[in-house]
């Protein structure tokens, strides 16, 4: 399985990474040899199988939709990395 | 006396006919992670002066009959992508360097609830991704069987703190075998229990259909106690299970007469070190002499199983890991240009290599062309693995396989090879394909005092039985009495 160049970059701006030269060149090599390796599944006999999504019993778990307040302000806001007051302060969105 | 030689049960035997204080225990430990970090190199973070202000506490209250915590006093060391309420929770990577959780995971409140004592915060690969813990970006965890070797990944700390008893245990998370490898690396056991009996909640998610939290210990007794603890129904996990509470100490009978155990050939394959496989097959007669019914069968999905993790767990890692933007929590960089640049700049200069090729395969897996034929095939033959485990279980109440194809490796050895890396997870992945609950225990050691694991895998919910299983074998072998880890330089 061959991913071209600009495959990688597509598919990195996607995930919102930046890679630099050589990383580019490290990952298309490793990206080849592991995608040659997992192709195997297409050789898996799975003809007429259904596709399982999860590792227990696929059923709707449901709860009342009620409002819980978490009270501890400081201790999140103790991790944003630009803050004033009370609020998360990020860089402009709207020119 | 040594502590730090003593298991959990022995210490909760000691503490109660108060022969020892929850201080005496917790300093015994603390002595040791100072004796031997630096060898080791086992946490992220170490909680010296607050574990022992609490084992104070603990022994006052004691004193006056006033602890009801069953396990009151007793430390332990928790991998770093569990989420500790005011102590750091890192996931060894950059992009979480300075995180606090503002809350506790739902097995930290329950370690609380029995009143036990954090010693610290135990070291990992990035965000669980990895089989050596090389790719921390703090630092390298060495075996201590071997200071040159890796002790396996990704919940590499937790089972070298084990190993160097400097935890008494640990808890560690399994994604595709990172509890069971790098216990079967450190001679130590290592159980990951069944999908949904562990609450997730404060796990940092990786993969989350494959997760689960599990015990590192010294013995299986010690496995069986906690695990007790740390399962039970969460609402905050809608995977979490309601499944009535067992004590899988009472499961532990010293006997595996009748008992069927099926071993797969194709686990015994290419690619299967001959010491490795030599060691397993002495197992085997062990458990033919102790009446158990051991037959060899053919369950042919070890490779699909390998490739259709790799495909699974980075999907879901590449969407989980979306959350890291750089916002309101996590590194932020520096010098960007608007706020699509700092997303992006944030997470290229926040997470790491492996991390990164990760992300970038998962989403491959996931666009538009390449869906049907990675990540839609991947779903299809997790039904497979799903459907011959089942037949499996219908013969035998136990699969025995190696834990891992090779011992321990050289660290340094297969950093740079992602694929080779990789490969060493082909015993472990199938059983969280398969939502299965899976115990390493060691099995013996190779010729330069290596040890290596064996790993039995049950029907869903039947952890007791393969503790059981365990159990039978260690009081039979022995491994604790006959190996010890001697922190060698290794050759350089």
């Amino acid at each position: 399985m061959q991913v071209t160049r600009d495959e990688l970059l597509h598919i990195a701006k996607l995930a919102d990474l930046e890679l630099d030269e050589k990383e580019v060149d490290n990952y298309l090599a490793n990206l080849e040899d592991i995608l040659n390796f997992a192709n195997i599944v297409n050789n898996a006999p799975v003809e007429g199988l259904d596709i399982t999504i999860g590792a227990n019993e696929a059923k709707n778990v449901f709860r009342k939709d009620e409002v819980k307040v978490f009270k501890d302000t400081e201790s999140l806001l103790q991790n944003a990395p630009d803050k004033d007051q009370n609020m998360f302060r990020i860089p402009k969105v709207i020119e | 006396m040594d502590i730090t030689e003593l298991t959990v049960h022995e210490l909760q035997e000691k503490l109660k006919n108060k022969e020892l204080t929850s201080y005496d225990i917790t300093k015994a430990y603390i002595d040791r992670i100072q004796e031997k970090e630096k060898d080791v190199q086992a946490f992220v973070t170490t909680l010296e002066a607050d574990a022992l202000d609490k084992a104070k506490k603990i022994d006052e209250e004691m004193k006056a009959g006033e602890v009801e915590g069953e396990f009151a006093g007793i430390p332990i060391g928790i991998k770093d992508n569990i989420c500790t309420k005011g102590v750091k929770t890192t996931c060894s990577s950059k992009i979480l360097e300075n995180f606090v959780s503002p809350y506790d995971a739902t097995v930290v409140e329950k370690l609380n609830s029995e009143e036990m004592i954090n010693l610290g915060k135990l070291n990992m690969d990035e965000f669980a991704m990895g089989g050596s813990t090389e790719y921390s970006y703090f630092k390298k965890t060495r075996n201590p069987w071997d200071l040159n070797k890796v002790p396996g990944g990704s919940s590499g700390g937790s089972a070298a703190a084990v190993a160097a008893r400097m935890v008494p245990w640990a808890l560690g998370s399994d994604t595709g075998g990172s509890i069971r490898q790098p216990a079967s690396f450190c001679g130590v056991v290592g159980l990951k229990p069944t999908y949904g009996l562990v609450s997730r909640y404060g796990l940092v998610a990786f993969a989350s259909s494959l997760d689960q939290i599990g015990p590192i210990t010294k013995d299986v007794y010690d496995s069986a106690m906690l695990l007790n603890i740390i399962t039970g129904h969460d609402d905050r996990d809608t995977t979490s299970s309601n499944q009535e509470k067992v004590d899988y100490t009472k499961c532990l009978k010293n006997d595996v007469k009748g008992l069927k155990i099926g071993v797969p050939k194709e686990f015994f394959g290419e690619g299967i070190n001959e010491e490795v496989k030599e060691k397993l097959e002495e197992a085997i007669e062990t458990y033919k002499e102790l009446g158990a019914e051991v037959e060899e069968f053919s369950l042919d999905i070890a490779k699909y199983s390998l490739a259709t993790y790799y495909i699974i767990a980075c999907a879901e890692a590449s969407s989980n890991l979306g959350r890291f933007d750089g916002i309101r929590y996590g590194y932020r960089a520096k010098e960007f240009k608007d706020l699509k640049d700092l997303y992006r700049k944030s997470r290229s200069e926040g997470f790491g290599p492996e991390v990164k090729r990760r992300i970038i395969l998962g989403t491959y897996v996931l666009s538009s062309g390449y869906y049907d034929a990675y990540y839609k095939k991947a779903q299809q033959v997790r039904t497979l693995v799903m459907n011959e485990f089942n037949k499996a279980f219908e013969k035998y109440d136990v699969l025995l396989t190696p834990t891992s194809p090779t011992v321990a490796f050289d660290i340094g050895s297969k950093s740079n090879n992602p694929l080779e890396m990789y490969l060493s997870d082909i015993c472990t992945v199938s059983v969280n394909i398969g939502g299965l609950p899976g115990i390493s225990i060691p099995c013996g050691v190779d010729k330069s005092n290596m040890p290596i694991g064996m790993q039995l895998i049950g029907n869903k919910f039947q952890e007791g039985t393969i503790l059981n299983a365990a159990y039978t074998f260690e009081q039979k072998t022995k491994f604790r009495e006959n190996h010890k880890p001697t922190f060698r330089k290794g050759e350089e």
